[in-house]
C-alpha cells in the first residue's frame, strides 16, 4: 500500500499547493492576509460544479475545460470586486482592519454562494468516473488525481516562470521584496496590488475547480483547506513560493500517512510540526 | 484620549446606574431577553480580556477562541469526571488555571511574532484544540459536546430548579458579580505601570526596549492575561449555555470575538464590552429574521470597518467630545 499512500500524500500536496500559492501571492505582494480565499476556493467549486452538471450529457472528459474556465473566471471576478470595493480603501489603514474586512467578505461570500446555488450539496463526479483508473504497482487508483497533480505541476512552473522572466512577475517580486523603494522607483502599486489579488483569486477558483470532481460540493467547502494552506504559509514563511511548495509537500504526505495510520491526531500532528519548525526557525523555512 | 477623558468625566454616576441596572434587569426584561443579555455579559468579559491585547498591546490574535474553550471544557469535563468538585468556587479557578496553562503554552509560541504572523500562528494553534476536541470525542464528546449541568455552590444545591429559574434567580447575580470584578481588575491592570508598559510596546517597540522594557516577555504576560480572561468567560458561559461543542475553538468563533471587540471600538476602555451586548442581540435578531444571517453580519463589519473604525464607543465618546467643545467642530 505504500505507493498509494505515497501518490495521495502528493495529490494533497497538489491541490493545497494550488490554494498557498494564490494565498501566498497576495501576502506576498500585498501583505495582506485574506481570509476570504477559501471562499474563493468554494465559489469556482461551487461553479465547476453547476457547469459539469449542465453538460454532463453524452459527455467526455473534456467538460473538464469549461468546468475549469468558469470556475476560474467567476472567482477571478469575485476578486477582483472584492479588491476594488473592500480591499483598495484599506491600503492605508492598520492590520486590523484588513484583516477584518477580509473576514466579513468571507461572511458574505458564504451567503452569497447559499443564494447563487442553494444549501444543497452540487455532485460533479462525471470526470473522475470517466478518466476511471489506472494499475499503479498492482494497485488501482483514479487516474483523475495523476491528473490534478500533473496539472498542478504546469501551474506551478508556469507561476515560476511568470515571476521570474515576465517584466510583471519582476515587478511583483520586486514590490514583495521592498515596497518603498519600488513605490519610489515609479512601479504602479495599486494596479500591481489588484493584479495579484485577481491572479491569487483565480488560482483559488482554479483549485477548486480542479477539486470539484472528487468531492461533492458543500456549503462551508473552503474552511478546511483554508486552515490547511495557512499551516503550508506558515511553515514555508510569508511570501515565499518555495516554502508553499516545500511546505505543501509536508502537509499533504503528513496528512495521508496520518489517515493511513493515526486518523485521530492527523491534523494535530499537522500543527504539532508547524509549531516545531516555527520555534526552531521562526521566520518559516524560506521566510525573510 | 483626551476626547475619552471628558466624556467618563461622570464617570461614577454612570457607573451606579449600570450596576443598579443590571442587577433590576431580572425584573425589567423577559426571562429570553435575559438570557440573552447573559451570553452578552459572558462575552464582554472575554472582550475585556482580548481588548488588553489588541486595544493596548497591539497583537490581533485570531485564537482566542482557544482559551474560551478551555475554560468552557474545563468546567464540562470536571463535571463529567469529577461530579464531586462540582461547585462553582472550585470550578471558576479550575477554568482560569487550564486557560492559564495552555494560554502560556500556546502564548510562548505566538509572541514571538508580531502582526500578520501572530495572527495566523495564534489562529492555527486554536484549530489545534479544535482538531483534539473534535477527535479525542470518547474523552470530549466530540462534535456532539458536553453537557453542564447547574453547579453547586459552598454546598448549596440548586438542583431542584430548572435552568431559567437558576440563570434569572443566583447565577445572575453571581454574573453581574463576576464582571464587575474583572472590569475592575482589568481596569487596575490598563491603569498600573504594566499596562503602561505594554502601551508603549504598543505605540513603539524598539524604544521600549530600549527604555529596558522586556518586550517579549511583556507580550507574553499580556497574552497570558487575556487568555485567562477568555477562559473566565468560556466558564461562565458553560453555564448559560449548558452544552459546550468544539465550535468555539473553531477560528469562526475566534473571529467573532475580534468583531465584537471592534464593533464596540478597542480604542476605549469599555468599548468591547459594549460590542459584545451588541453583537449577541445583532447575531440573534439577524438569524431570527432571515435565512443569510451572515451576509447581514457581514456586511456590518464591513460597514463598521470603512464608516466607523472607533466602533460604537469610540463614535459616541466622539460625539460627546463635539457636544461638549463646540468650538472644534467650528476650527475644523
Amino acid at each position: 500500500m505504500w505507493p498509494i499512500y505515497i501518490l495521495n500524500g502528493l495529490y494533497f500536496a497538489a491541490f493545497i499547493f494550488l490554494i498557498s500559492l494564490g494565498l501566498n501571492i497576495i501576502l506576498g505582494v500585498m501583505g495582506l492576509l485574506n481570509l476570504a480565499h477559501g471562499s474563493l476556493y468554494a465559489i469556482g467549486a461551487f461553479m465547476a460544479a453547476w457547469t459539469i452538471t449542465r453538460l454532463a450529457e453524452g459527455a467526455s472528459i473534456f467538460i473538464l475545460l469549461p468546468a475549469l474556465l468558469t470556475g476560474t473566471a467567476l472567482a477571478a471576478l469575485f476578486g477582483l470586486f472584492m479588491e476594488y470595493f473592500l480591499i483598495r480603501p484599506m491600503y492605508k489603514r492598520a492590520l486590523e482592519y484588513q484583516l477584518l474586512i477580509t473576514f466579513g467578505a468571507l461572511m458574505l461570500f458564504e451567503d452569497v454562494i447559499k443564494m447563487i446555488w442553494g444549501g444543497e450539496a452540487i455532485y460533479a463526479s462525471t470526470p473522475f468516473v470517466l478518466l476511471g483508473r489506472v494499475n499503479i504497482l498492482g494497485n488501482p487508483y483514479p487516474a483523475y488525481f495523476l491528473l490534478v497533480m500533473l496539472l498542478a505541476l504546469v501551474v506551478g512552473v508556469l507561476i515560476w516562470l511568470f515571476m521570474a522572466k515576465t517584466r510583471i512577475g519582476v515587478m511583483l517580486r520586486a514590490i514583495s521584496l521592498d515596497r518603498e523603494m519600488a513605490t519610489a522607483m515609479g512601479l504602479k502599486i495599486n494596479r500591481l496590488g489588484t493584479f495579484s489579488f485577481v491572479l491569487g483569486a483565480a488560482l483559488a477558483g482554479f483549485s477548486g475547480a480542479l477539486v470539484v470532481p472528487t468531492t461533492p460540493a458543500l456549503l462551508g467547502f473552503g474552511m478546511e483547506p483554508l486552515i490547511l494552506a495557512f499551516i503550508v504559509v506558515v511553515m514555508g514563511g510569508l511570501g515565499s513560493l518555495k516554502g508553499a511548495l516545500i511546505g505543501s509537500l509536508v502537509v499533504g504526505q503528513t496528512r495521508s500517512l496520518g489517515i493511513a495510520f493515526f486518523p485521530e491526531i492527523e491534523l494535530a500532528v499537522m500543527f504539532l510540526i508547524a509549531a516545531a519548525i516555527l520555534v526552531a526557525k521562526p521566520e518559516g523555512l524560506f521566510g525573510r | 484620549m483626551a476626547q475619552l477623558k471628558s466624556f467618563v468625566r461622570p464617570g461614577l454616576i454612570i457607573y451606579l446606574v449600570v450596576i443598579s441596572g443590571f442587577l433590576f434587569l431580572p425584573r425589567i426584561v423577559s426571562t429570553f431577553n435575559l438570557i440573552l443579555f447573559q451570553y452578552g455579559i459572558t462575552f464582554a468579559i472575554v472582550a475585556l480580556g482580548f481588548n488588553l491585547l489588541l486595544g493596548y498591546t497591539g497583537l490581533l490574535s485570531f485564537g482566542h477562541g482557544a482559551y474560551f474553550a478551555a475554560g468552557a471544557y474545563g468546567v464540562a469535563m470536571t463535571a463529567k469526571y469529577f461530579p464531586d468538585l462540582f461547585s462553582l468556587e472550585i470550578l471558576i479557578p479550575i477554568a482560569l488555571l487550564i486557560s492559564f496553562l495552555i494560554s502560556a503554552i500556546f502564548g510562548f509560541v505566538c509572541v514571538r511574532h508580531t502582526k500578520i504572523f501572530f495572527a495566523i500562528l495564534a489562529l492555527a494553534l486554536s484549530m489545534l484544540l479544535y482538531a483534539l476536541l473534535f477527535k479525542f470525542y470518547h474523552l470530549t464528546g466530540g462534535s456532539d459536546g458536553l453537557y453542564v449541568k447547574i453547579p453547586m455552590l459552598f454546598g448549596h444545591t440548586f438542583a431542584n430548579m430548572r435552568r431559567p429559574q437558576f440563570l434569572s434567580g443566583f447565577y445572575h447575580y453571581f454574573l453581574v458579580g463576576m464582571f464587575f470584578a474583572a472590569y475592575i481588575v482589568m481596569k487596575c491592570i490598563v491603569n498600573s505601570p504594566f499596562g503602561k508598559a505594554l502601551q508603549a510596546i504598543r505605540d513603539n517597540e524598539v524604544r521600549a526596549e530600549l527604555i529596558g522594557i522586556r518586550v517579549r516577555r511583556y507580550r507574553l504576560y499580556a497574552f497570558i492575561i487575556s487568555g485567562m480572561y477568555s477562559g473566565l468567560g468560556g466558564a461562565l458561559w458553560g453555564f448559560v449555555n449548558g452544552h459546550v461543542t468544539p465550535d468555539v475553538s473553531h477560528w469562526i468563533f475566534s473571529g467573532e470575538l475580534v468583531y465584537m471587540t471592534l464593533l464596540g471600538g478597542f480604542g476605549v476602555f469599555a468599548g468591547p464590552v459594549v460590542g459584545a451586548l451588541i453583537f449577541n442581540f445583532l447575531k440573534l435578531y439577524a438569524m431570527g429574521s432571515t435565512e443569510y444571517w451572515m451576509f447581514i453580519i457581514g456586511a456590518t463589519l464591513i460597514i463598521i470597518v470603512l464608516v466607523l473604525p472607533g466602533g460604537v464607543a469610540g463614535g459616541l465618546a466622539r460625539l460627546a467630545s463635539r457636544i461638549k467643545q463646540p468650538s472644534d467642530k467650528g476650527a475644523a
